[in-house]
């Protein structure tokens, strides 16, 4: 397995704890609204070709909690920054769900700050049809259940989540939990000026979506190819709300494409 | 000691098995919602606390939630409106206005003030941070309950204090023109009573601001754990805390004979009473507790039900996600079980004046409060159940335990003020409940 690590970086006037690992250009990893679940198949199949940079959200347990962040443009905000004193840009991007939403509101104030972008299962513009899935109003059970297609078969589900919840895990998801409802919570998940600055960013962007997600409908990704004129949709069939575990060949197969283009 | 009625208010006109089906209160569809009853029913609950007055209660008390048959008090502010100009005597004390909830300090300070001038300086003004499904249903972010909790708290008090106008740019409310006209009876502002159940945060905000705190049916003994740690921070800043700094609000019943009294208080369960409040996806929305309280309780055993096990796992690939069918009569069997076991804990009360007496008596000794509040029954229960429980607790009961609270030595917020009591540097602080009789009642 591909060795990372996980250190804490200064930089935008505050510590980000940051996880590294692989060899080649940087690529920026955002992780979703439930935290970095830990490293699997597909950051070991990029991790062949690129150095993946995952930040951890302030918030989320081990990056401490920036008061000042109070909505995904504040977040995304600070990432610019971080992004820009490590002089990283432009720098390629894979953001899921609502690290997606990150990613947009980092393009869209910034056209310039990404080569390429990836949004997976985006959250972030509200959906022409349908509804982002309102997990605030589920246990986390249901919530971590909800996020893939069918649990039993996707093994890297069991890996992650799998067994008696620790408290240590407990307080995570709900530290996650917390800091997304400060964020996320109204608008719900979404920014509506958000489709509006997008507009005219042409950065080269993967839509990737699993045809049985159940938490970020298809409706998000037609929003999202209607704002970003450049953007591309890969479905993968079967899948869910984390194709990137629950078709790993897959998912890597065409990010992999789209990011060596 | 200063003894109140407090009602719920509850819609009595719904099956138990739609709630059970819900598994909560909190969710059942408005669709059962009937009009007429319900007219009726505020008519009624506005009356009844007109006659709690006529029977000699002190105080009657109000809350409030929302969208929730077990409460119909969705904007308690109303009916409090109603009381002010309808009584004349007694004090109307909101347990309590849910201050993030509601999210607009400003017209809380008007709409209070109003109150307080209507019933000429009767109102008792009590706040808490609302129930975890009422986070969902005013769409308030849980994460910022605390947080416009105490701003809102803060911002009022300025309201009624600092002469307008003035400009307001908090965090979480602003304001261009602060400048009520209209300004509480009661100089400076009325007394503010907090309810509470169990939250050592909010028991610590209570002692720090000197107002009494309220326990809605707490156990006994993590009551008294509760009222040493007001008395310890109450220490810290200089006073010593007394019967005036604490309340106490108990389910009752009384009735002419036990069966009877039992058969009523079996309606503290319907549709599994308190604990159907609201289901567990509600009741914890995300960040609305301390992470003090997340840590605590993700060590608890049952911790786990959140979790997912293997085994949980595989059940759910076959299930799914439908709910397993469910025996109501069995269900209602274990509630009604139950209720004997609460009724052993003391937190429930119910028989005739002469059984009821020595327990409450019990409950004064052991946690001396300074206000004691009767929390009528639940359910579908008569009006004629009601009143008569009303009426024998007035004139039965009542007088007992006001002759008892002068014995013991249990002082109102209003006989002496909470907080007044000073506390010189070094000096122990005085003890404030007694634990000596929850062994005799198997209690610890």
């Amino acid at each position: 397995m591909t060795p990372w690590t996980q250190t804490s970086v200064k930089a935008a006037n505050a510590e980000i704890v940051v996880v590294r690992g692989g060899t080649g250009k940087p690529l920026l990893i955002l992780h979703d609204e439930l935290g970095y679940p830990g490293w699997m198949a597909w950051n070991e199949w990029l991790a062949d070709r690129r150095e993946l940079v995952i930040p951890l959200q302030p918030g989320f347990g081990k990056t401490a909690r920036l008061d000042w962040i109070r909505n995904y443009r504040d977040l995304a905000g600070f990432y610019s920054q971080v992004t820009r004193e490590l002089k990283a840009d432009p720098i390629d991007v894979i953001g899921f769900s609502a690290g997606g939403y990150i990613a947009a509101e980092m393009a869209a104030a910034d056209p310039r700050i990404f080569a390429k972008m990836v949004l997976v299962a985006p959250m972030g513009i509200k959906p022409q049809n349908g509804q982002i899935m309102d997990f605030f109003e589920l246990t986390i059970r249901r919530h971590l259940r909800a996020t893939v297609a069918d649990p039993e078969k996707t093994p890297e589900f069991a890996r992650i989540y799998g067994g008696e919840m620790t408290p240590e895990q407990f307080e995570a998801f709900e530290d996650a939990r917390a800091e997304t409802a400060r964020l996320g919570w109204e608008p719900y998940m979404h920014n509506p000026s958000l489709p509006n600055l997008l507009y005219g960013v042409k950065t080269p962007t993967l839509l990737v979506w699993g045809t049985r997600d159940n938490v970020v409908p298809r409706g998000c990704i037609d929003a999202y190819r209607q704002a970003i004129v450049n953007a591309q949709v890969v479905e993968i069939a079967g899948a869910g709300h984390r194709p990137e575990i629950e078709n790993e060949p897959e998912f890597s197969r065409a990010v992999g494409k789209f990011l060596a283009d | 000691m200063k003894i109140g009625y407090f009602t719920e208010r509850p819609y009595r006109w719904l099956s138990e098995d739609v709630i059970l089906k819900n598994r909560a209160f909190f969710a059942v569809s408005n669709s059962y919602f009937d009009r007429e009853k319900a007219a009726d029913d505020y008519h009624y609950y506005l009356d009844e606390y007109c006659y709690a007055e006529d029977l000699g209660f002190d105080v009657v008390a109000l809350n409030e939630h929302h969208g929730n048959p077990f409460c119909m008090g969705s904007v308690m502010n109303v009916e409090a409106s109603v009381l002010a100009y309808r009584t004349k005597r007694v004090k109307i004390v909101l347990i309590g206005n849910p201050l993030p909830v509601i999210k607009h300090p400003l017209r809380m300070a008007e709409e209070l003030a109003e109150i307080d001038l209507i019933s000429r300086g009767r109102l008792i003004t009590g706040w808490v941070r609302g129930a975890g499904s009422e986070q969902f249903f005013n769409n308030a972010n849980p994460a910022y309950n605390r947080e416009m909790f105490n701003e809102a708290h803060d911002f009022i008090v300025q309201a009624w204090t600092k002469p307008g106008p003035w400009r307001y740019e908090g965090k979480h409310f602003h304001y261009r023109h602060v400048n009520p006209w209209a300004l509480p009876y009661q100089k400076p502002y009325p007394q503010m009573w907090i309810p509470g159940v169990i939250s050592p945060e909010t028991v610590k905000w209570c002692a720090e601001h000197r107002y009494p705190y309220i326990g809605l049916g707490t156990m006994l003994g993590p009551t008294c754990d509760l009222w040493d740690y007001y008395a310890d921070e109450a220490a810290k800043i200089g006073y010593q805390a007394g019967p005036e700094n604490f309340g106490y609000l108990i389910p009752t019943v009384v009735a002419e004979t036990e069966e009877k009294a039992h058969a009523v208080a079996e309606n503290f369960v319907y549709g599994g009473g308190q604990n159907a409040f609201s289901a567990p996806e509600f009741t914890m929305p995300p960040g609305y507790n301390s992470k003090s309280a997340i840590r605590a309780l993700a060590k608890q055993p049952t911790g786990s039900w959140l979790g997912v096990s293997g085994d949980k796992l595989a059940q759910h690939a076959q299930d799914g996600n439908k709910e397993p069918e469910t025996d109501f009569d069995e269900v209602r069997r274990k509630l009604r079980g139950g209720l004997d076991k609460v009724m052993r804990n003391y937190q429930v009360i119910a028989g005739t004046p002469a059984s009821v007496i020595p327990k409450i008596k019990a409950i004064l000794r052991i946690l001396r409060p300074g206000i004691f509040i009767m929390f009528s029954v639940q359910g579908p229960v008569s009006n004629e159940d009601r009143r008569t429980s009303m009426r024998l607790f007035a004139q039965d009961v009542m007088p007992a335990l006001r002759d008892y609270a002068k014995e013991i030595d249990l002082p109102d917020p209003f006989e002496r003020t909470p907080g007044s009591v000073a506390l010189g540097g070094g000096v122990k602080r005085g003890t404030v409940v007694d634990r000596s009789p929850l062994a005799e009642l198997g209690l610890r």
